[in-house]
């Protein structure tokens, strides 16, 4: 029986009694005696539990990630470097994000700060994290204060952010430590088993002898049904060690995404490349989530309003899937064939992701629309993409909407309307009108049916006015809405 | 800024700090759920009405407690005392007896020896309810005539005559939010039973001395068999001014029957779904303007959802009807207050008790007038604001002294650059197709004092040892809002010792007694004079030793500071404060002091709705801009200019926190916090994931605070002023600023109509309106 290994704030852990249930959270507090990290949700939103832990980029260098503990599995530190608020003095000293945030009184009641000096703490060593507004607004948005108002905590961001020595004694040690991942792992404790291991066959094998065991990667989605539900499942596969998974490539008609790479890589590999997908993973959640989230479990998760789904749509993703029995191809378009429910097999496992480049005369955008405007959950999101052909005729036209039916779906009936006619306003409007045809939205505690439809039908128009001046519009540093109109007439 | 370190000396009016700053970074900050818990504890859980109304036909706690690991299941009638712990009126049980009132009301209670032991009981007991007709919204309970209490007026002047006069006349109906307070740390108490049939409990609680009362009355012992101590609170903004009282006596009473501590905690979801919110409001008005945009006669009835016990809600609805008037002279005014029952959880405290919900009237109803006269919002706020005599009585007959409106109008308004920015917005509009965007200026007045008058006293207890170290007991609580940096920099100021000194105690209803809630923005009004009472008492027994030692007489004036005291006319003359401290212990004298302090002057009769009820009002003004998508109802704050008026701040770093702060809770209050129930009453939003308050995205990158200089208080410790609700009503230059935007977006020909929190959903309406 294999026990867990990882460190916490330097110390060895061996474990072997916790359920593979239990959250890094309640484990750090309940057996550790490390009350720092906080619970103040325990469904990742709130960011008072955030720590940090050793991860690796995708190509492979060990860095710093900041992780809400409270979605986060104990098995899933095994291999890992654990760094808690109470970890980061030393003889005495405060730690130089520590120091900042004292010294902007980035702390009033003291709850959420614990988690706010751990994302403080990623900042510091982030080499990609300059005075770009977006970019700290994104490393600071899973952090809720009820307090402050958070301008303290820009200040201490700003102060601390990027200054980390890649060698001191907190960096040194996790970029020192061999890549996490790669190791399988059979971890059972209480009864409960929790398997992750480091090929796709053996993967498939587990799956194969174990149809009903739930299958996990980050845990961002799961988890929740054990913070929430208290579900303790008696058998997880983890696919987050699986390499054939975790792999990024590019060729020269597409992207490649392993099921398994976390969001935050996918926002790395493809920010300054990729505008449609950058402004969804932008506002997909926090940093934290997305650090842990994958493409493979927000898509295949199938909820209405996951982010990923029209964006991908709308570019035309396709879905690999493998089992033992062979390895097929599916459009994405044909993934969801009912609320929450996929055209995954028994036994099947979605292995990568194939997003076509952009041809050069398309058209491609991707919109969000919330109540907040980060981590949280869209009342509607879309992702369009037209091609647009001599005469400016459309050729081509792919909308999407999350939010506005069961599934994540196309609006065929929009599309109709705008393929073979010139991309005008005149011809834009009259296919708004399609979407009544296309969806019949609900009202929930989001967003009124009335107003999912309205949105849907100004983002369509909103895209017209968008990519009139850009073909690839992308987001302002500081967005008032997620339509980029500023420079429209 | 550099700040000072703790040895630095007195901190006096300068930046510092927080007190647990540096605790906080490291995790060495304790709160209750972080305690080392004594052998044996056990947790409680609460198992809750899942119906909004209904009798309870019949309970059965046998299953529960065959549940393994369960050791005790209560219900009301295993309540050995008083099974009530209404703070005001007695109306409201601890667990549920014949009836349940609202989704969420606790009817039992289970501890045990895990928390999934507790799940299970809950799951286990047999609970069965007729359901009844509930009543769910103030228009339900108005219908049903089922208020509580009597109306409140406030009459002044001739509002018929008035509004006959007016050439300009207004009416509406102004729905004000919800709030929760989303407190980072929920509610929790832990309850430890002592010999001798005591209880001391460690809670989360803004109001200690309730605490004690109730845990007391809920075991049917005196309040002397009952410690309540606070170590630091992660939170409160009123939510665990009263309603921290039930968790803290649940844990109590199962503390007491099992004789094992227990500590009951409640998970974000179960504190969400029973606590209370801010009131929701509903205002009937009608007010009347001359043609300059003068206010001449206001009427307003108010209706607060109170939800279905009493708990504090007269004392909000006072408040509510005391800020009325806004900042503004109302020559003729008919306020009337009615709280409404409903079948909902008692809605609470939360900053600004009423006066933000009152606030929100008198400022809706001048951006009417303003659009309706098409005038500039913030002109008409000029014209109304309190001035000279005789425009400077509020409608209960309180005179406005040290008005600082004026000066937030002549200071503020141009280093705002109001004026050329609202120009040029206005010829960005005018170019702009889809994004539009606008300004708002928005002054504030608020009272200070608890209107309740006898709460307005604080006690303090100051301990000196020879070593010249210093614990200081107050009577305040910390939840986060540096009162007790506050108190260290007064406390270091008095006996002229450094900061690193002097200790700051949990607040503990052993050491200072009989204490008022922290709330109503009081805490350190009320605490810094009680302590600096207490210091004063001290000083005055040291300096006849000091003078002995520095062989100078007791008349000479000698100087506290620097760790030293010192002869103020050769100040090379000097002992150390801890010598003198050694030398006092010598000498037999005592080193422990109290110190009192109780508000003087207030008063009011509700009987003519006339008095003082407020020893001052804190003035403040905020200017911001937004930015808005006319497609999509989203926008952005893109700017905020506070001047606030914080008298001469005690620690001016602390008093900046807290500003920043309030505006973005009012911001949240106003724009993204949509708190929702289904139709049988049931909270939807019960977890951040669903219920948005402001995240760091929402906080504008242009967010300049300043604070009035030459402002200092007469009357208050070391001419300061509270400064806790008063920045949260600034939020509403927002919504100005909102109603600006809109009014870019088309003519509607009848005014902008944004309803409120103003969502994207909602101001898409409003433009859409506006387009019609």
């Amino acid at each position: 029986m294999t026990s867990l290994r990882f460190y916490i704030n330097d110390e060895l852990i061996e474990e072997s009694e916790a359920s593979p249930n239990t959250t890094l959270l309640r484990y750090l507090r309940d057996r550790r005696g490390l009350t720092g990290a906080k619970e103040g949700c325990a469904e990742g939103d709130c960011g008072a539990c955030t720590v940090v832990i050793s991860g690796e980029s995708p190509a492979g260098e060990p860095l710093l990630r900041a992780v809400n503990s409270c979605l986060f599995l104990l098995p899933m530190a095994h291999g890992r470097r654990v760094y808690t608020v109470e970890g980061l003095a030393r003889n005495g000293t405060m730690h130089a994000v520590q120091q900042a945030a004292v010294d902007t009184l980035s702390s009033q009641c003291g709850f959420c700060t614990p988690g706010v000096v751990m994302s403080l703490l990623e900042a510091h060593y982030r080499d990609d994290l300059e005075s770009n507004p977006a970019a700290l607004d994104d490393q600071l948005c899973g952090n809720l204060c009820r307090c402050t108002g958070y301008r303290p905590i820009r200040e201490a961001l700003v102060r601390i952010a990027g200054k980390g020595q890649r060698d001191d004694d907190i960096a040194g040690p996790i970029r020192a430590s061999p890549p996490v991942g790669r190791q399988a792992l059979t971890y059972e404790a209480d009864g409960e088993l929790y398997q992750a291991p480091g090929t796709l066959d053996e993967a498939l094998s587990v799956l194969a002898a174990e149809p009903r065991c739930r299958i996990v990667s980050g845990g961002t989605d799961l988890s929740l049904e054990v913070t929430k539900a208290h579900r303790r499942f008696p058998r997880l596969l983890s696919l987050e060690n699986v390499p054939e998974l975790r792999a990024i490539g590019r060729d020269a008609d597409s992207w490649h995404f392993g099921a398994a790479v976390p969001l935050a890589d996918i926002e790395q590999a493809t920010a300054d490349t990729f505008p449609p997908l950058a402004r969804m993973l932008r506002y997909f959640g926090s940093r934290q989530i997305k650090h842990r989230a994958t493409l493979g479990g927000n898509l295949c998760t199938a909820s209405p309003i996951g982010d990923c789904a029209p964006v991908l749509l709308s570019l035309g993703a396709r879905l690999r899937l493998r089992s033992r029995e062979g390895a097929r191809e599916l459009p994405l378009d044909e993934l969801y064939t009912g609320y929450r429910a996929t055209a995954l097999l028994p036994g099947e496992i979605l292995t990568d992701v194939t997003i076509p480049l952009l041809p050069a005369d398309a058209r491609a955008s991707a919109y969000k629309v919330s109540k907040r405007r980060e981590l949280d959950i869209s009342a509607v999101s879309a992702g369009m993409l037209v091609r647009i052909g001599p005469a400016s005729t459309i050729t081509e036209a792919r909308i999407a909407f999350g939010g506005m039916a069961a599934i994540p779906k196309r609006a065929l009936a929009v599309e109709r309307e705008l393929v073979g006619r010139p991309w005008t306003g005149e011809v834009v409007a009259r296919a708004v009108a399609a979407l009544e045809q296309d969806f019949t939205p609900i009202d929930d505690h989001r967003a009124s049916a009335w107003y999912r439809m309205s949105v849907a039908c100004n983002l369509l128009c909103g895209f017209f006015e968008e990519t009139r001046a850009r073909h690839l519009p992308a987001l302002p540093p500081l967005p008032s809405s997620t339509l980029n109109l500023e420079s429209a007439p | 800024m550099k700040l000072p370190s703790p040895d630095d000396g007195a901190l006096l009016h300068r930046p510092s700090p927080h007190e647990s700053g540096r605790r906080h970074v490291t995790g060495e900050a304790l709160y209750v759920d972080d305690f080392p818990l004594p052998p044996g504890t056990l947790v409680a859980a609460v198992g809750l009405s899942p119906h909004a109304h209904a009798r309870i036909r019949h309970r059965d706690g046998a299953a529960a407690l065959s549940v393994p690991g369960i050791r005790a299941v209560f219900f009301a009638a295993d309540v050995r005392g008083d099974n009530c712990i209404g703070p005001i009126v007695h109306d409201e049980p601890l667990l549920a007896e014949e009836t349940v009132n609202c989704v969420g009301q606790v009817v039992a209670l289970v501890a045990g020896e895990s928390s999934t032991a507790c799940r299970a009981g809950i799951a286990a007991l047999q609970i069965a309810y007729d359901p009844l007709a509930p009543r769910l919204s103030i228009e339900d309970a108005h219908a049903a005539s089922d208020f509580i209490g009597p109306y409140h007026l406030i009459n002044r002047g001739d509002f018929a005559e008035g509004y006959r006069r007016a050439t300009h006349r207004i009416e509406g109906t102004l729905h004000t939010p919800p709030q929760e307070h989303f407190y980072l740390e929920t509610q929790v108490a832990l309850a430890i039973p002592l010999e001798d049939g005591a209880m001391h409990i460690h809670s989360s609680t803004q109001h200690p001395t309730e605490v004690q009362h109730m845990v007391a009355r809920v075991l049917g012992i005196g309040y002397h068999r009952v410690v309540c101590e606070v170590n630091r609170i992660g939170g409160g903004f009123g939510g665990k001014e009263s309603q921290a009282t039930q968790v803290a006596a649940l844990a109590a009473l199962a503390a007491r029957a099992t004789n094992r501590p227990v500590k009951l905690w409640l998970d974000r979801d179960t504190d969400m779904a029973i606590t209370g919110k801010r009131h929701p409001f509903r205002a009937d008005y009608r007010a009347g303007f001359d043609a300059d945009g003068h206010l001449l006669a206001l009427d307003v009835v108010l209706y607060a959802d109170a939800g279905w016990t009493t708990d504090l809600s007269p004392a909000i609805l006072d408040r509510a009807l005391f800020h009325l008037d806004g900042a503004y002279f109302v020559p003729a005014a008919r306020f009337t207050g009615r709280l409404c029952r409903t079948n909902l959880p008692s809605n609470t405290a939360f900053r600004g008790f009423g006066g933000p919900q009152g606030m929100l009237v008198i400022d809706t109803i001048l951006n009417r007038a303003a659009e309706r006269l098409q005038m500039d919002p913030a002109e008409v706020r000029r014209r109304n604001a309190y001035a000279d005599a005789p425009r400077n009585r509020t409608p209960y007959d309180q005179e406005v002294r040290y008005n600082r409106l004026p000066r937030l109008f002549d200071e503020l308004l141009p280093a705002a650059r109001y004026a050329g920015r609202r120009q040029a917005i206005e010829a960005f509009n005018a170019g702009s197709t889809y994004v539009k965007r606008g300004i708002g200026f928005q002054p504030v007045k608020f009272g200070i004092s608890f209107t309740k008058s006898m709460l307005n006293q604080a006690g303090a207890y100051v301990l000196v040892f020879t070593d010249g170290t210093v614990q200081v007991n107050h009577a305040g609580t910390e939840m986060g809002q540096g009162l007790h940096t506050k108190i260290l920099a007064i406390c270091s100021a008095e006996l002229g010792v450094a900061t690193g000194a002097i200790r700051i105690m949990s607040t503990s209803t052993e050491k200072v007694p009989n204490t008022s809630p922290t709330a109503a923005s009081s805490g350190s009004d009320l605490n810094g004079q009680a302590v600096q009472s207490a210091c004063t008492t001290l000083r005055h027994r040291l300096i006849p030793i000091a003078a002995a030692m520095l062989g100078v007489e007791e008349t000479d004036e000698l100087t506290f500071a620097s760790g030293l005291v010192s002869l103020a006319a050769d100040p090379a003359r000097s002992r150390t404060f801890a010598e003198v401290a050694n030398a006092a212990w010598m000498a037999r004298i005592p080193l422990a002091a109290t110190g009192y302090y109780a508000t003087p002057g207030i008063h009011f009769d509700p009987a003519t709705g006339t008095g003082e009820p407020f020893y001052y009002f804190a003035f403040g003004g905020a200017v911001a801009e937004v930015e808005v998508c006319s497609l999509t109802g989203q926008y952005r704050v893109t700017r905020v200019d506070i001047l606030h008026d914080a008298g001469n701040s005690l620690v001016p770093s602390i008093d900046r926190g807290q500003i920043e702060g309030g505006f973005i809770q009012g911001l949240g209050w106003l724009t993204t916090e949509d708190l929702r129930r289904d139709p049988a009453g049931r909270l939807i939003t019960r977890g951040p994931s669903t219920y948005k308050i402001p995240s760091f995205g929402d906080a504008p990158t242009e967010f300049f605070v300043r604070l009035l200089d030459r402002a200092a208080q007469p009357g208050v410790i070391h001419g300061s002023k509270a400064v806790g609700e008063p920045p949260f009503m600034l939020a509403i230059s927002v919504i100005t600023a909102l109603r600006h935007s809109m009014r870019a977006c088309g003519d509607s020909g009848s005014g902008v109509e944004l309803s409120l929190p103003a969502t994207p959903e909602s101001v898409l309406r409003a433009i859409t309106r506006q387009r019609s």
